[in-house]
Order: C-alpha cells, then structure tokens, then sequence
C-alpha cells in the first residue's frame, strides 16, 4: 500500500475528470460551445506523452552511459507508451476537429508536429526491429532516440512561430491559457492532467514489469 | 591534432571519389535525370510555391541517395582502420565536411539544370545561393549522422529514408522559407529565419559529435 498511493490517486483524478469534465458547467464560447470539454482528455494526452517520451530519453542517455540492458527495456516501453498516448491525443483531436473546423486534418504546426513525433518514433521502432543482436541494437537505437527527441524539441519551439495557426490558444484562438480558462475548468483541467500522466505512467509501470518477467522466464528456461 | 586528422581524412575521401569516379557522375546523373522528368511531366512552372517545393524534394532524395553510400559503402576491415588511427570525432566530422562540399556541387547543379529546364524566377539569387549554401551543409551533416545509423542496421536503403524524413523536416520547413523569400525578392535577408538555420546547424553537427562515439565500436 506504501508503494501504491499514487495509483489510487490517479484512478481517483481520472474518476474525476470524466465525471466532473462532463458534469460542471462550461463558459458558453462560440465555436467551441461544449465540445470545449474535450480540453480535459485531449490536452493532458500530449502532457502524458511528452513525460513518458522524455523517461524513454533519460533511460536512452543512461544507457550509453551505463550499458545496462535494463534501461534500454525501459525505453523501449517508455516510447511504446507514449505512442499509445500520443495516438488518443490524434485521435480525440481528430473527432474533435471534425465537428468544430469541418475536417479530420487540417494542415496547421500543431498537428504537423504531433505527425512528426508519430512518424519519429515509428521510424524509431523499426530500427529496432530491423536489428538483431541486442546490446548493438540498444545502442543504435538509443543514439536515434538521442539524435531525434532533440531535433523534435527544437522543431515543437520553432515551427509555431513560423505560421499561424488555427490551433486553440493560438493566433488569437482561445485556448486553456489565462483569461480563456474560468475557474470551474481549472478545476477540472489540472486535476486531469496529473491524473492522466499518472495512469500513463502507470501503465508505463505496468509494461516494464512485464518485459522484465519475461525475459527472466527466456533465461530460465 | 583532431584539426590535422580531419584534414587528411577529407583528402582521403576526396581521392577515393577521384579514384573510382562512376559513384559521382551516378549522383549527378540522378539530379540531372530528376530534374528532366519532372520537366517532362510539368513543362514550365511558374508559381513560386511549387517552383521551391519541387526544388527542395528533388534535391532532398537526391541529397539522401548521395549520402547513403558515405557508410554503407565502408567495409568493416577498412573501418576498424580507420577507427585505430583516428579519432570517432574526427571521422565524423571529415565525413560532414566531405558530404557538405558533395552536397554544394550537387545543389548547384541541380540549380542549374532546374532553371534551365523548368524555367528561372529567382529575383534575389545571393539569398538563395546563401539559402543553398547553409542547407546543403545542414543536410550533410544530419544525413552523415542518419547514415552511421541506418549503416549498423541491415536493411539500410529504406531505413535511411524513413529514419530521416521526420527529423529532416524542421530544417526544410526553414529553408524552404527562406528560398521563397529569395524568389519573391521580399522580406530582403530576414535575419532570423537564417539565425534558426545556424541553430539548428550548430546543434545537429553538436549531436553528431557527442553522440558518434557510441556508433562505431562494435
């Protein structure tokens, strides 16, 4: 139990968010109306997807440093699971994006960059795949991590600023930042990102512990 | 000392390209032939946006074909060589300086051929001889670096492609920006939008260096 409180939390924080999220009055904006609730599972997908991405980079730096085959498991979970997060965040963004700007896609920096981080991370995956013996095969793939989860940053930075967008909480779009935001989504909204994050990485946890079991029961056989 | 060793690595690559001369005349053929059947199929091209787009794909696979060999064609033997009697920094290095100066004759060419055939509406060509000037070096240097890694993987060709797709894109978005202020001739030498190409330059040649050492001891 000791170990455990956080998962308690998070199902609680999670609980909260759907109930609260489509239970408590929202501002009447136009446009958004009350698809604006999506905010409470689109918003904190890509918050759970840059922590859990950023634990893949710190294990992948870890192993170059330390060799252990260990930390490359852990990264290698690390990014599964953030693409799991990475696609509930296309896909609520998308049904989202149908109903409010007509389109399931639309060409904007936000989505693009969203698109880069899939594609970065499944290019990431066959490079995996298309190495067979391990300790080089963490290797490669944690440098590729490296190389690529810097360039992504750098891109995430300068790509909004490059053209407009047609993005919440861009070019003048409300979004969730300051005057935009009133008290009772605050409520909900901050809640729902800590608890979101939380049952990522729990199920971050969740994916490791597996791996691991399994490659004790190959060796022991 | 790493000054030194780079310097007789680029001219070892250099004598190697003069040595056997079909691997370069291959490269700029593909540009040559690239750019022919993308005359063919569009005739002249006049908006600037399709004008540059066009452009900067062409030389983009054609960049990735010309640097895909610069591992790939190594042999073991020949690398464990080189590895005793240079530095990894070094070898690194010499490669993206000996791929950028690659990468410069080949985007002039392509220059060339582009205007003559598909038609010339550049109305700021120093900004753009600039423009192509910073992205063939920022091309060699990210692609070298994919190159070593897709090297270490067996099924390289394809692998290089998707590998470097996704990361290559902020510095195209950039210079595809910059070459269009070129051809309208307006927004004269926008500082910033170059300021962001050293940027992301020094980083992408800052990575390679950290981060080559891991790649090559097997």
């Amino acid at each position: 139990m000791k170990k455990n409180w956080w998962k308690i939390i998070a199902v609680l924080l999670v609980l909260h968010t759907v109930i609260a999220g489509f239970m408590i009055p929202v501002p009447a904006l136009n446009i958004l109306h009350e698809s604006i609730r999506n905010l409470y599972f689109h918003v904190p997908m890509w918050f759970a997807m840059m922590t859990i991405l950023f634990v893949s980079l710190w294990q992948s730096i870890k192993y170059l440093s330390k060799s252990n085959i260990q930390s490359d498991l852990i990264a290698t979970q690390a990014a599964q699971t953030g693409m799991l997060a990475g696609t509930l965040g296309l896909i609520t963004g998308s049904v989202w994006a149908k109903y409010t700007w007509g389109a399931w896609w639309v060409a904007d920096p936000k989505l693009n960059g969203a698109a880069i981080t899939m594609l970065i991370y499944l290019a990431y995956f066959i490079l995996r795949g298309s190495i067979d013996e391990e300790q080089k095969r963490a290797r490669i793939a944690a440098v590729y991590n490296i190389f690529a989860y810097v360039l992504l940053i750098v891109f995430l930075m300068i790509l909004p600023r490059m053209t407009d967008s047609l993005h919440p909480g861009n070019g003048g779009n409300p979004g969730f930042g300051g005057y935009d935001l009133d008290n009772n989504m605050k409520m909900v909204f901050y809640p729902a990102v800590i608890g979101w994050i939380l049952l990522f990485v729990w199920i971050f946890t969740l994916k490791v512990r597996f791996e691991k079991l399994k490659r004790k029961q190959l060796f022991n056989e | 000392m790493i000054g030194n060793q780079i310097k007789y690595l680029v001219i070892k690559e250099l004598k190697l390209e003069m040595r056997n001369k079909y691997a370069l005349g291959g490269i700029l053929l593909y540009v040559v032939s690239t750019v022919f059947v993308s005359y063919l199929s569009f005739r002249k091209i006049v908006t600037p946006a399709t004008w540059n787009a066009l452009f900067w794909i062409i030389l983009l696979f054609a960049s990735i074909n010309a640097i895909a060999k610069s591992f790939i064609s190594e042999t073991k033997g020949k690398l464990l060589y080189l590895y005793t009697i240079a530095s990894p920094q070094a070898v690194i290095l010499s490669k993206i300086i000996y791929n950028s100066l690659l990468l410069m004759v080949l985007s002039g060419l392509c220059l060339l051929v582009y205007t003559v055939f598909i038609g010339n509406i550049i109305q700021d060509l120093p900004l753009f001889l600039l423009t192509l000037l910073l992205g063939s070096f920022g091309f060699s240097s990210l692609l070298t670096m994919v190159s070593a890694i897709a090297s270490k993987a067996n099924n390289n060709f394809t692998l290089m492609a998707i590998l470097s797709f996704p990361i290559i894109i902020p510095l195209l978005m950039v210079l595809i920006k910059l070459s269009k202020n070129a051809i309208d001739g307006l927004e004269r030498w926008d500082l910033n939008y170059l300021l962001v190409l050293l940027f992301l330059n020094v980083i992408i040649i800052a990575l390679s260096y950290v981060l080559f050492r891991y790649l090559w001891r097997d």
